[in-house]
């Protein structure tokens, strides 16, 4: 997945043979063996292994639920509860594909955040950050039809809530509406199409994360400092050193995982999810799953339809105009005191968001909301354009070794038998 | 400091809380279960105590439709014996069918089937019942649950509160009462101190006395046979028809994250062996002196 020539060579005659005609395994070592790496990175760059080790989870867990899943109407409800009571470690699949869905949302908002803070998405990685907008959008819609899977009350309510939010586009919209529906409401055939598209989708994920990670490979991994590796004393081969670190937090993370499969596994679904979907009777709040709770916020907070979804909808499409936005000419946040400090109240202002989404649309609530609301579009639209003009960031390092030897005395920088020549990357 | 920040960020995020009907709706006081926490398991002899008080006051109007006569022998339950589990599905007449001749007939019930419901359809349940049909128990336990509110929901992650929906129905058929002067219940209506809005369908259904319970050695029962009694038991055995692998999960859960954490152990010093050939592990950026200006 990187341009540079691999520097693999084939021992066996088989190897040699092989390697002229498919050169996969110099790919493979080229990409996550000899790839040079930062060696300041701290655990926030482990994300990227863990949601990989995510993604191939849910697809799993996900392939043997649908052996026993049946995506109708009147029986989706008993056959995941078949799945639940009856079949042999059902239980532990679909709780861990449950609570997977959450899981991966956790990881994927600290590798966002971690992106915003460290200034990832700036220059030369725009098409990596973008391609990784498209996995987030990928993931909600995938979410979103999973869930609606189950077909209890807020499966039924919650499509019908978000699909309704489609008639809000002028023209077009009932057409559209009528379509994700298969008819004049939700019913058999959306939960048909919705099952074969959340079949669908986790392939078309895997292979935006393919584009995503080739795309890393160009301009490599940005750092702590995000000034880029400038020598071979500045990096580390991936193998062993990156590839022992992600291990080590994916485990790591999986132990976070159980907790929630074993212990707490219905913490972050509704309790109304148990009760078969029921068109006639209206849940008394229809919530959806908390990794939305601050989009469905923004939604809520405008007063008018329309308004809401395109506010809403906005609120993850303007991630992908980051690299033109924010005109600071340093990468990291940690070298940007002023910024800094307008990053943790964008952290503190979505946690809010989250939290309103969770409430009903009433009263004080909605003002809160709407105050999140322009502000988070101010972070984008105004913080991080004037913020470029007016900070003066503090001086960078030289050199990822220079900051590093900041940190600890005695750093020996590539060992003479490390794996490979790292390749030092401008 | 950022590293705290963010995981402080991460559990708040991890606010789920779900709404309801808040409204003056009480909190329900929480009970002690012999199946919370970590290595909770059901208690044998409440379940099929609970059972029995399902079997005998719940059962004329609610359907359990989940529940096989056979779960009431499987490990991780009730425990009847096989032998018991036999005599009683036969005490149930199961519509099978159709036969040789096309007809639709009545069997003794056999440990395979599934517990009948008490009406044929939801329409003839509903009409039954005042034009509301009451609902299945089977889920009944994680179906219910009531609000936790800040900072609740958040301690609840780390003491593994997950009792919400038992500990609602016990204050649920605590709670038939007097209602207070000037609350004015509807034709048809019951008032209930823990139901969202107070006025509920289901009259009290529970009167001390009313279930029998088995002996001890001293020819006492061997739990009060009063109305407080008979809600923790029979929500006890619903939440085992809500969650009949409830025991096998938190024994599972125990041996994966002993071996998660041992095997985490071993990793984190394979890595920090790694490192130390290019001089240990460094994370992060420092501030260099204030010479250089980028």
């Amino acid at each position: 997945m990187s341009e540079h020539p691999t520097t693999y060579v084939p021992k066996s005659a088989f190897g040699k043979w092989f390697e002229s005609r498919l050169p996969i395994a110099g790919l493979i070592h080229s990409s996550f063996i000899a790839f040079p790496v930062p060696r300041n990175l701290t655990y926030f760059w482990t994300f990227g292994a863990i949601l990989v080790f995510m993604l191939v989870s849910q697809i799993v867990t996900g392939v043997f639920l649908a052996m026993y899943y049946t995506p109708n109407a009147t029986m989706a409800f008993q056959s995941v509860e078949h799945i639940m009571r009856d079949v042999n470690y059902g239980w532990l699949i679909r709780y861990l594909h449950a609570n997977g869905a959450s899981m991966f949302f956790v990881a994927v908002y600290v590798h966002i955040f971690r992106n915003f803070y460290y200034g990832s998405y700036k220059a030369p990685r725009e098409v990596l950050y973008i391609l990784g907008v498209i996995i987030f959008l990928l993931m909600m819609a995938t979410a979103f039809m999973g869930y609606v899977l189950p077909w209890g009350q807020m499966s039924f309510w919650g499509a019908t809530v978000i699909t309704n939010l489609f008639s809000a586009i002028p023209v077009v919209g009932d057409t559209i509406v009528s379509y994700l529906w298969g008819g004049y409401s939700v019913g058999n055939p959306t939960l048909n199409r919705f099952f074969s598209l959340h079949y669908l989708l986790p392939f078309m994920i895997a292979g935006v994360v393919i584009l995503h990670i080739w795309a890393l490979h160009v301009p490599g991994q940005n750092n702590p400092t995000g000034i880029p590796i400038k020598s071979g004393k500045d990096a580390v081969p991936f193998t062993p050193y990156a590839t022992i670190k992600d291990i080590f937090a994916v485990v790591v993370f999986m132990l976070f995982f159980a907790w929630w499969v074993f212990y707490i596994p219905n913490y972050l679904g509704h309790a109304d999810n148990y009760i078969p979907a029921n068109p006639a009777v209206t849940p008394a709040h229809i919530v959806p799953e908390w990794y939305f709770l601050p989009f469905y916020a923004i939604l809520r907070a405008i007063p008018d339809k329309l308004g809401g979804v395109i506010a809403m909808i906005s609120a993850i499409l303007i991630w992908c105009f980051m690299p033109w936005l924010d005109t600071s000419k340093v990468r990291s946040t940690a070298y940007r005191p002023l910024y800094k400090q307008f990053f943790w109240l964008f952290v503190v202002v979505c946690v809010v968001l989250g939290w309103l989404g969770s409430r009903p649309a009433e009263g004080w609530y909605v003002i809160a909301s709407q105050i999140c609301t322009v502000y988070y579009f101010a972070h984008f639209l105004i913080v991080l354009p004037v913020l470029g003009f007016v900070e003066r960031p503090l001086p960078l390092p030289n050199s990822i070794l220079e900051s590093v030897m900041g940190v600890q005395k005695g750093g020996a920088g590539i060992p003479a038998g490390a794996n490979a020549e790292p390749h030092s990357k401008g | 400091m950022m590293k705290r920040t963010l995981l402080i960020a991460a559990a708040v995020l991890g606010l789920s809380a779900p709404a309801f009907a808040a409204g003056e709706t009480p909190v329900p006081p929480q009970q002690k279960w012999s199946f919370q926490g970590p290595f909770g398991t059901f208690d044998r002899a409440q379940l099929q105590r609970g059972f029995k008080v399902y079997r005998e006051v719940c059962a004329s109007c609610h359907g359990l439709s989940y529940v096989a006569f056979r779960n009431l022998a499987e490990e991780g339950g009730p425990e009847f014996s096989e032998a018991q589990v036999k005599a009683l599905a036969a005490e149930y007449q199961i519509t099978d069918g159709p036969n040789e001749a096309g007809d639709m007939f009545q069997r003794p019930g056999r440990p395979a089937d599934r517990f009948p419901s008490p009406f044929p359809n939801e329409n003839a349940a509903a009409a039954a019942n005042g034009g509301k049909a009451p609902p299945d128990l089977s889920l009944m336990a994680k179906a219910r649950t009531y609000e936790r509110g800040f900072p609740w929901f958040i301690t609840d992650m780390f003491r593994q509160y997950s009792e919400n929906g038992a500990d609602y129905l016990v204050a649920l058929l605590n709670g038939y009462q007097e209602p207070p002067a000037g609350f004015r219940v509807p034709e048809g209506g019951h008032y209930n101190h823990y139901y969202p809005g107070h006025v509920i369908a289901m009259p009290k259904p529970l009167s001390d006395g009313q279930v029998e319970y088995p002996k001890n050695e001293a020819g006492q029962p061997q739990a009060p046979e009063t109305v407080d009694q008979y809600a923790r038991d029979v929500t006890a055995f619903l939440t085992w028809t809500a969650e009949p692998h409830l025991e096998a999960r938190k024994r599972l859960g125990f041996q994966v994250i002993l071996f998660l954490l041992v095997l985490s152990g071993l990793l984190y010093f394979t890595k920090k062996k790694v490192w130390a050939r290019v001089g240990g592990e460094v994370e992060g950026h420092a501030t260099p002196p204030m010479t250089h200006n980028p």
